[in-house]
């Protein structure tokens, strides 16, 4: 039987997200989440026992191919898409603390 | 020349009786007039001009293929070069693409004319357009009502006449839905004949381009574009090229149709299971038989769904974090913050729902109970399928338990929205091909579709039982009045 989420289950989740939920969020997402678990529950009892996960359809491997160079030069495109560039180089805010 | 199908209009633009310039300034034209519909996110009409006058240069050269100079709306989670690709989210709102998809090059390869970029619920995520940032697109059928989703802006751009016809993705309905409620036909093909490089990454293990328009002559000759091997796809398929309008006037006589129980079980409203008795009697004039089936597990495709895809989902939207892509937050204290605010300012309520709901499912300890079982069942759906398609050729059924809802039902309540999926998920999930053809409409007017689904590759199979029945009834002919 699904234990429902806490609050705090609904902020550890958020966080591990990377999305920040107010406090005033906090309530009416608990609720919706565990409506959603609710209905995900159904699945849990069934018993799969001896059957293979299903990742894809027709069961293809990752295709394997030379090892050479194919992409293309595009760094002029991708620097004018930037929100910030120089001599260059990408700026972006400092990701390491 | 707007009710033209894309043979008839290939035709005229081969005798020089319109030109591509002509019949994007006529679409372009309606686009604008009918901007209350909210169907598309964007146009640049000289960017579409421009197109056009190269399609009519090409022809005068005798370089013209058959649909060079046609029009085509694509759904805004195509990456067009030149284009900002927003995917309906605020996350996306300044992302001009620096590439094309796989999809959109074959399109422009094919000389087809981009008339701009259709409205869509954010990510992918809904069944009803609401969930767009840039507001719901309103039914043209009845403008109380949904479009359904989330390939709700090309759904409804195809049924206004906005376009001829509309490129879409179906990750669990996003085609056959939506085509259903706007009343025209939309297939979406086997997992893995159209490419998703460039195709902006919902849950990729079910994602799959497709197209829409009016008939499904018309969806053969445009999946006959959109379709291909793509090495830069991972799960694109080595599958050859196949010329998906090769059988349609094919007879139907022995066409054996299984007709799943489930999908006419408690739930169905009434309306929509005898307009579906009704294309089924209709299929028996045309010599096909029916054979009862049984696809026990449906109602499982439900919650394994609401596992695979958001937890799909959480992994492939992590790279929007203000730094690598999207939306950044003005005023941030450290990076943490940063990346916090950004997805929450960026992203809408479901789309945040759903990475909730994923990150959950892949955190450590739930991992097991929640994707791996989820995936078992996913096998037990595909079996279930492949047990019915020993007694028959083609499934078919309802797309929905019901016709669109009005705007803002569903609203308050997510699970209710998802439960309306429940004869599309397990398509997806088992990698089939499935299509909408319209079939009638409710008791309010609203448009009803039969929903048709082949066995892998079953593609032209399905093209060619849709074209049969859409020559001997009209339902695909009705256009709304605007």
């Amino acid at each position: 039987m699904l234990m429902s989420l806490s609050l705090d289950d609904v902020r550890r989740i958020a966080k591990l997200a990377r999305i920040a939920v107010t406090d005033t969020e906090l309530a009416a997402t608990q609720q919706q989440l565990n409506k959603i678990f609710t209905l995900i529950e159904e699945m849990r009892a069934v018993d799969t026992t001896g059957i293979a996960p299903m990742a894809h359809a027709q069961d293809v491997h990752l295709r394997l191919r030379d090892d050479v160079a194919t992409a293309p030069d595009r760094r002029d495109a991708f620097q004018a898409i930037a929100p910030a560039v120089e001599n260059g180089l990408y700026l972006v805010p400092k990701v390491i603390e | 020349m707007i009710e033209k199908s894309l043979k008839q209009l290939s035709g005229m633009l081969a005798a020089k009786d319109v030109s591509a310039v002509e019949l994007a300034t006529e679409y372009l034209g309606r686009i604008k007039a009918n901007a209350a519909l909210n169907a598309f996110i964007a146009i640049d009409e000289a960017k579409t001009l421009a197109q056009a006058q190269a399609a009519d240069a090409a022809r005068a050269a005798g370089n013209a293929g058959a649909l060079t100079g046609i029009p085509v709306a694509h759904k805004d989670i195509f990456c067009q070069q030149g284009w900002v690709a927003s995917c309906g989210s605020k996350m996306l709102e300044n992302f001009v693409a620096p590439y094309n998809a796989h999809v959109i090059e074959q399109c422009d390869a094919a000389g087809l004319v981009t008339l701009g970029r259709t409205n869509m619920d954010e990510f992918a995520m809904g069944s009803s357009n609401e969930n767009s940032a840039f507001g719901a697109v309103l039914n043209p059928w009845d403008r109380k009502a949904v479009p359904g989703g989330s390939s709700g802006g090309s759904a409804a751009a195809v049924a206004a006449r906005l376009a001829p016809i509309a490129t879409g993705t179906d990750t669990g309905g996003s085609i056959r839905q939506p085509a259903s409620f706007c009343g025209v036909t939309g297939i979406k093909p086997t997992y893995g004949i159209v490419s998703r490089f460039g195709m902006i990454a919902y849950a990729s293990s079910l994602d799959q381009g497709g197209p829409f328009g009016k008939s499904a002559e018309d969806c053969a000759l445009l999946l006959n574009v959109m379709a291909g091997f793509d090495e830069r796809d991972a799960t694109s398929l080595q599958h050859a090229k196949e010329d998906y309008a090769r059988d349609l006037d094919a007879p139907l006589a022995g066409l054996r149709i299984g007709l799943p129980r489930e999908y006419f079980a408690e739930g169905l409203a009434a309306d929509v299971a005898a307009a579906i008795d009704a294309a089924i009697a209709e299929y028996k004039k045309l010599g096909a038989t029916v054979v009862d089936i049984s696809l026990p597990n449906t109602r499982l495709a439900i919650p394994s769904y609401y596992v695979i895809a958001p937890a799909e989902a959480s992994s492939n939207l992590s790279r929007f974090d203000g730094v690598r892509y999207g939306h950044r937050a003005a005023d941030y204290d450290g990076l943490t913050e940063m990346y916090e605010k950004s997805r929450a300012e960026g992203f809408g309520w479901e789309v945040k729902r759903r990475i909730l709901t994923g990150t959950y499912v892949l955190s450590h300890g739930y991992y097991d109970a929640y994707y791996l079982q989820a995936q078992k069942i996913r096998r037990i759906i595909a079996d279930d399928f492949q047990r019915a398609f020993a007694d028959c050729d083609l499934i078919m059924g309802p797309v929905a338990p019901g016709t669109a809802w009005n705007l803002g039902d569903k609203n308050a309540d997510p699970v209710a929205m998802y439960l309306e999926d429940i004869y599309t998920l397990g398509v997806n999930l088992a990698g089939l091909p499935g299509m909408s053809v319209p079939a009638g409409f409710d008791t309010a007017g609203r448009p009803i579709g039969l929903q048709i689904i082949g066995n892998y590759f079953a593609e032209a199979k399905m093209l060619n039982a849709a074209h049969r029945f859409q020559q001997a009834t009209d339902w695909h002919q009705k256009a709304p009045a605007l």
